[in-house]
């Protein structure tokens, strides 16, 4: 019951955070001069093509991009009706791309979910390896098991990845024919949801989820090793082997669980270091996220566009800090209890 | 019959260099309770900790024995296999660790933790298990077995958690217990209940006990024979009774001697009216308030002191004594000035004799300053109050620095003079603190206080750290400096046998509140709080014929509301401070 009163309290400062973050994303966005409109109509005007001018003073017009900045904001976010009415953010509406001449939902709408997906993988990835690892380099501290797994994961994390992922590729392709480039066969691109799909994009994640995922697990690693290492030197430790517990036993339950805590904390961390990690290795794997989108975006002044991809981010980054504090909640009676009487 | 539990010969040292534990034999029986006594570094508890196989990593046992006589025959601990050694652990030795706060799991149930003793040495299952757990809580004095069998570590107080550690240890029903300083770390009330406690279930139970401690007081309440180590080896073993009453050895005989003791026969007492008062706190209270987290509920007040009153005379010791709770060092760190007491209360400063009495909390910048030059403070804990990246020579001239006092080389030549005087040479300047024991480190932080000339000089605990021929030292000392320098000071501690000896005047304090006050000999010769009655009956003496009287601590240290009628408090509001005769106040109702 506390729990879910934690749970809706988090939830309403989660969406508070997303408010303040979309008004600073909409400045920066804006703190370029001109827009994307605006540079496409001198260059139109330039150049002696009037048509092209009508259609953009038409856009112009149709995305309120003529009203004072506070006003975009508001008919962006969906606060204040614009020329169709609420249309926003909130109503669903995520805008237009005047370089794609598209609507920003169309653009992204696949390659919102293969980033979710990517990252999901990822962290996945990451978990997976840093946690026996980690746990193992304490429990043999200061053996080869230790040395190995430092000396392999400070290689994980100054390898470039864009380096790991051609390196990847290459050997890849060449030993286990793995596919180059993309998330799935080109011929499953807009084809129906199908098992042969499913097995195309999977194999396809192998070789991105590692590159992005490494250097995480690698640093998340070395970070519950220490933290591993600073649990097993408490009495409570000595406690439970007094006790007669057997070795591997006492870590999980004792050591395991109080370290645990920070490594459940960094989900939030995670999450928007990956997104933002990966848009350099996105584009040289050729990965269908938005993560190209957004340095394209960027670079044109694409202004909805990159406003979105930046939003999406954000709002990953809240949903991966909220899950970490319920999941803190759950886990740790001292934050649970705080304040119940003995 | 042959012994329970034997070591023979054991050696341990950590690798290569010399034995920290050297030769050392014992035994004792069935039922027996023997005291393992010596300061830090003397191996005692390595030895015990060998018993177990849970020896540091790098130490090594060089040699000898340690033999277990089980049902089916005795073991040699230190020979078996891994396996076998866990089926000993917990289950026919157990063991209970110094530090209650942290040898529990702090996120898992304590029932759990408990039950967990049964499930890992083939004991009952389920009910049945949580049945003899809760059965066990009832044993060792939990008032609410099923609600502690729910708690967590950290929702019980410190005494608490150690019951939950002895009842971890009995669970099993072990041959043999070993208590590795079980009550160094709790209040002196809290460790008389727990050792009576003990010493109630060892005789129920017929278990033997090993107790590791530095404390004669805690020996001679509880153990029929003795070991006595010094740097790894055994000095004296034996009967605790002639030991402790007529030790053979020298180094016993100065271990005995160093330990404080309230003094034996009552000094006449004349106190005359306080002249000169070099400090006065005047009706000092702190509230703090407590934050509920959630946001919603009211913020809950802390009465961390309540009017409190007191005058230090010039070139005196006025001593404030009290558990963990009690205010003292709230009240010393208002005196100050470092925190601001609640509106209506006032500290007052002298300089000098017949000086303007200055306002600790309302100086302007120029007059606090000199404050902060004539008033100084030693703090409890020598490890982490000396920067471990400062020379000692840096941490010394830094005052002086601060004050801009002096140039470098007279600040130098202070600091060597200081050092002269706390028993240091000049040349362990250039020094850094790891270089230093921890009565040495001590002493480098009086002198460091020492080197602003001050006049009033606050000691929070300077000797609770330190052991006991140590903290005898640390104490002439600064009996040697008061005269000395014609210092005051204001000396916080928890220990009324350290105060005994030090103090010209004596503050009770139990949750917030003074108690009672008068000096060393009339409060120890004549107390009348109930609170102090139990706080000298809980003291452990380092004699056989005088054992802690369980029921005056129970009684005075518990609730307001089990005291006499004379002293009770009228719904929350605590009887007046009433002078029963002058120099000697208690709170009660006349």
């Amino acid at each position: 019951m506390q729990i879910l009163r934690y749970a809706l309290y988090r939830f309403a400062t989660m969406l508070l955070t997303l408010w303040v973050v979309s008004i600073l994303i909409f400045i920066i966005i804006n703190l370029p001069p001109g827009d994307y409109l605006s540079n496409q109509i001198a260059e139109l005007q330039a150049s002696g093509q009037s048509a092209g001018v009508a259609k953009a003073e038409f856009l112009r017009k149709e995305y309120a991009l003529d009203r004072p900045l506070w006003q975009q904001y508001l008919i962006w976010a969906g606060f204040m009706p614009g020329p169709h009415g609420f249309s926003g953010l909130i109503q669903g509406n995520f805008g237009w791309s005047f370089e794609f001449d598209a609507p920003v939902a169309d653009i992204v709408g696949d390659s919102l979910w293969m980033t979710v997906m990517v990252n999901l993988a990822a962290v996945l990835f990451v978990y997976l390896v840093a946690l026996p690892l980690g746990v193992l380099a304490a429990a043999r501290a200061r053996t080869w098991v230790d040395y190995t797994s430092a000396f392999v994961g400070y290689l994980g994390l100054a390898t470039p990845n864009f380096l790991l992922a051609l390196v990847l590729f290459y050997y890849g392709h060449k030993h286990l024919n793995l596919p180059i480039g993309g998330l799935m066969d080109p011929i499953y691109e807009n084809a129906p949801m199908s098992w042969d799909k499913v097995k195309s994009i999977l194999l396809h994640l192998i070789v991105p989820t590692f590159v992005i995922g490494t250097s995480g697990a690698s640093a998340m690693m070395q970070r519950l090793r220490a933290n591993m290492l600073d649990e097993l030197g408490k009495p409570y430790v000595e406690t439970a082997i007094a006790k007669g517990m057997p070795p591997r036993r006492m870590l999980m339950k004792y050591p395991l669980r109080v370290a645990f805590n920070p490594f459940v904390a960094d989900i939030g961390n995670l999450l928007p270091s990956m997104v933002s990690g990966s848009v350099l290795v996105s584009v040289v794997l050729g990965l269908q996220t938005i993560g190209p989108d957004l340095l394209q975006a960027l670079k044109s002044q694409d202004m909805f566009l990159s406003a979105f991809v930046l939003m999406f981010v954000a709002l990953l980054t809240l949903i991966g800090t909220m899950i970490s504090d319920v999941l803190l909640v759950l886990l740790d009676p001292r934050i649970r209890y705080e304040g119940r009487k003995a | 019959m042959s012994a329970l539990f034997a070591v023979n010969n054991l050696s341990i040292s950590f690798a290569g260099s010399t034995p920290v534990v050297n030769d050392v034999s014992f035994a004792l029986q069935a039922g027996e309770t023997l005291a393992l006594v010596g300061e830090s570094g003397s191996g005692k508890t390595l030895t015990c900790r060998a018993a177990l196989g849970i020896l540091p990593r790098t130490a090594k046992i060089t040699s000898g024995q340690i033999n277990l006589r089980l049902d089916q025959g005795p073991v040699d601990l230190l020979r078996l296999d891994k396996r076998s050694l866990r089926d000993i652990r917990g289950n026919h030795v157990s063991m209970i660790f110094q530090e209650p706060m942290r040898s529990l799991s702090p996120l898992h149930r304590i029932g759990n933790q408990v039950v967990e003793v049964l499930h890992l040495h083939g004991g009952p299952m389920g009910a049945k298990a949580r049945q003899k757990v809760l059965d066990v809580f009832e044993q060792v004095g939990f008032p609410d077995p099923e609600r502690t069998y729910r708690s967590y570590p950290f929702e019980l107080s410190g005494g608490m958690r150690q019951r939950a550690m002895i009842a971890m240890a009995m669970v099993a029903r072990p041959k043999l217990m070993i208590a590795d300083e079980p009550t160094t770390a709790l209040d002196v009330t809290t460790q008389a209940q727990v050792l009576g406690l003990m010493k109630d279930l060892q005789q129920q139970t017929g278990m033997a006990m090993i107790l590791v401690t530095h404390d004669l007081g805690v020996v001679a309440n509880m153990a029929e024979k003795v070991v006595v180590m010094h740097k790894g080896s055994v000095m004296e073993a034996g009967d605790a009774a002639p030991i402790l009453d007529a030790p053979a050895h020298p180094y016993t005989r100065a271990l005995i001697n160093a330990a404080p003791r309230i003094p034996e026969a009552p000094t006449p007492v004349t106190t005359q009216p306080k002249e000169d008062v070099i400090l006065e706190l005047k009706s000092v209270a702190k509230t703090y308030k407590l934050r509920s987290g959630r946001g919603w509920s009211a913020p809950q007040m802390v009465h961390a002191c309540r009017g409190v009153d007191l005058a230090l005379e010039r070139g005196k010791t006025l001593a404030i004594v009290g558990e963990s709770g009690s205010g003292k060092t709230t009240a010393a760190r208002i005196a100050l000035g470092a925190e601001l007491p609640d509106p209506g209360g006032q500290v007052l400063f002298r300089s000098a004799a017949g000086a303007d009495a200055l306002p600790v909390h309302a100086m302007d910048h120029a007059t606090r300053l000199k404050f902060q030059r004539e008033a100084q403070m030693v703090f409890q804990d020598p490890y982490s109050s000396l920067s471990p990246r400062m020379r000692i020579q840096d941490a010394l001239t830094e005052p002086l620095e601060i004050h801009e006092i002096g140039d470098r080389s007279s600040r130098r030549e202070k600091a060597a003079d200081l050092l002269r005087l706390v028993g240091l040479g000049p040349d362990m300047m250039l020094r850094y603190p790891h270089a230093f024991s921890g009565g040495q480190r001590q002493r480098l932080s009086i002198a460091r206080a020492l080197m602003l000339d001050p006049k009033l000089v606050v000691c929070d605990e300077p000797t609770s750290a330190l052991d006991v021929s140590v903290q005898e030292q640390i104490l002439l000392l600064l009996e040697e400096i008061r005269e000395h320098k014609k210092l005051s000071y204001l000396f916080i501690s928890h220990d009324l046998a350290v105060v005994a000896r030090i103090a010209d005047e004596v503050a009770v304090m139990r949750r917030g509140l003074v108690v009672e006050q008068a000096t060393p000999a009339e409060l120890f010769y004549n107390p009348q709080h109930p609170y102090t009655k139990a706080l000298i009956a809980a003291q452990p003496e380092p004699e056989i014929g005088r054992p802690i009287n369980l029921k005056l601590v129970a009684q005075g240290a518990g609730e307001p509301g089990s005291w006499p009628e004379a002293f009770r408090f009228a719904a929350n509001d605590a009887p007046p401070l009433i002078q029963l005769k002058p120099g000697h106040k208690v709170r009660c109702h006349v």
